[in-house]
């Protein structure tokens, strides 16, 4: 009798071990997610990454259709080549969407933008996204500013 | 002068002696594994005494980790107006480090001395050698279930103390801090990754379990037989452990995260 609460207690411990370690997957992990085998993949070429990531959210009007499984680079034309992984049920992306690449919020992570184009053929697996937009550098995006601002000074001076 | 020369060389040569003598007792104890397969209840019960009694310690020393992580990250993040993130950090914290390191060291504070206690004790009083009197090999029936029962119980008290901690840090950050509930889990479950995070922790704990339970055990059968052997085997389990936890996790670590 000793012997069966003993093991009605060892097994009450493993499945509560196992069910903890579920949690994790589920629920604290995202394993539920977008490792199904049925995704399609497409590609993109972008002149600047930023700091885009493998496994970088693929979004679409801000849902997550898909993540960047691949990062490449073109030796001959000196460009980023993106391999985008996206989920079969989204298989009506027109085929001149362009792929952005955006960050959310101000500080936050990177990730690939997709907006709808008006072409009646659909994109399909190993297909090429042809139009593209770069990342947004900070120091780039400052470069500017300084030189529009010096620009406005010099024209006021010659102004008066 | 040549006398501590000696006494130097004596100890360094002690030390590689003991290390083979724990090596050698590891390959018994694995080669004891497959006839535990016919006997599952010896295992049973180790597993009882390892994992079972451990299971409250492990849930309230993880509920309230998880409650302090909430607690201090939310002061940190709130500073960059990142509280959303609160979820992020504690989860990966406590998946990735907490989980397995605090959990080993509390199962070698509290599995492991008992383990090295009774069986210093078993052989202070001689029942090992009746066993093998008995023609009944100790490393096989005393020592392989209690190996098994350590490695088995480890991953599982980790992944609960994960778990817990996930949920006191919720308790505090969404309950008493006012973080959005909806973000809390959200930005958790896109940064947190299965393979990459959850499996390495448990690989982490596997490796834990089976080095903590291994010093045990071989502290015990290697204890001298009397109370202050034992006392001192016991001791000895807790702090050699702590230094194989925390020394392992840097070198599991550097391979697990190294490279991204």
């Amino acid at each position: 009798m000793h012997n069966r609460g003993i093991e009605l207690a060892v097994g009450t411990f493993m499945a509560i071990g196992l069910v903890a370690l579920f949690f994790l997957a589920m629920k604290v992990g995202n394993l539920s997610g977008f490792s199904s085998a049925d995704n399609y993949s497409l590609s993109a070429r972008f002149e600047n990454i930023g700091g885009l990531k493998v496994r970088s959210p693929v979004k679409m009007a801000g849902v997550r259709i898909g993540e960047v499984t691949d990062i490449g680079f073109d030796r001959q034309t000196f460009e980023a080549v993106v391999t985008l992984d996206i989920q079969p049920q989204f298989d009506t992306l027109p085929a001149d969407t362009i792929a952005s690449i955006y960050t959310s919020g101000l500080l936050g992570e990177q990730y690939i933008g997709l907006d709808a184009g008006g072409d009646e053929e659909v994109l399909h697996d190993g297909d090429q996204l042809e139009l593209t937009q770069s990342a947004i550098v900070l120091e780039q995006l400052i470069g500017q500013f300084l030189f529009s601002k010096a620009d406005e000074g010099v024209k006021d001076e010659g102004g008066f | 002068m040549l006398n501590s020369l000696a006494a130097l060389g004596r100890r360094g040569l002690n030390m590689i002696q003991s290390l083979g003598r724990a090596s050698l007792l590891l390959l018994n104890i694995l080669r004891g594994q497959a006839c535990l397969l016919s006997r599952p209840s010896l295992v049973v019960r180790q597993l009882y005494s390892v994992g079972v009694l451990s299971f409250l310690i492990i849930v309230i020393s993880g509920l309230f980790v998880g409650m302090v992580l909430g607690l201090q990250g939310y002061y940190i993040l709130s500073r960059f107006n990142a509280e959303e993130t609160l979820g992020v950090m504690v989860a990966a914290s406590l998946v990735r480090e907490l989980g397995p390191v605090v959990t080993a060291l509390l199962f070698a504070g509290r599995a492991g001395s008992a383990l090295t206690a009774e069986i210093g004790l078993m052989k202070a009083t001689e029942q090992l050698s009746g066993l093998e009197m008995m023609a009944v090999n100790p490393v096989k029936r005393v020592l392989a279930p209690r190996f098994l029962a350590g490695f088995l119980s480890m991953p599982m008290l980790a992944a609960l103390f994960s778990a817990v901690g996930v949920f006191g840090g919720s308790l505090v950050g969404v309950g008493l801090l006012g973080v959005d509930d909806g973000a809390f889990w959200a930005q958790m479950q896109a940064n947190i990754d299965w393979n990459k995070d959850v499996m390495n922790g448990v690989i982490k704990s596997l490796v834990f379990g089976a080095v903590v339970t291994w010093i045990a055990l071989f502290e015990g059968y290697d204890a001298i037989p009397t109370s202050e052997g034992v006392s001192r085997a016991t001791t000895r389990t807790v702090v050699y452990s702590a230094f194989a936890v925390l020394e392992l996790d840097f070198v599991l670590t550097a391979l697990m995260f190294g490279e991204t």
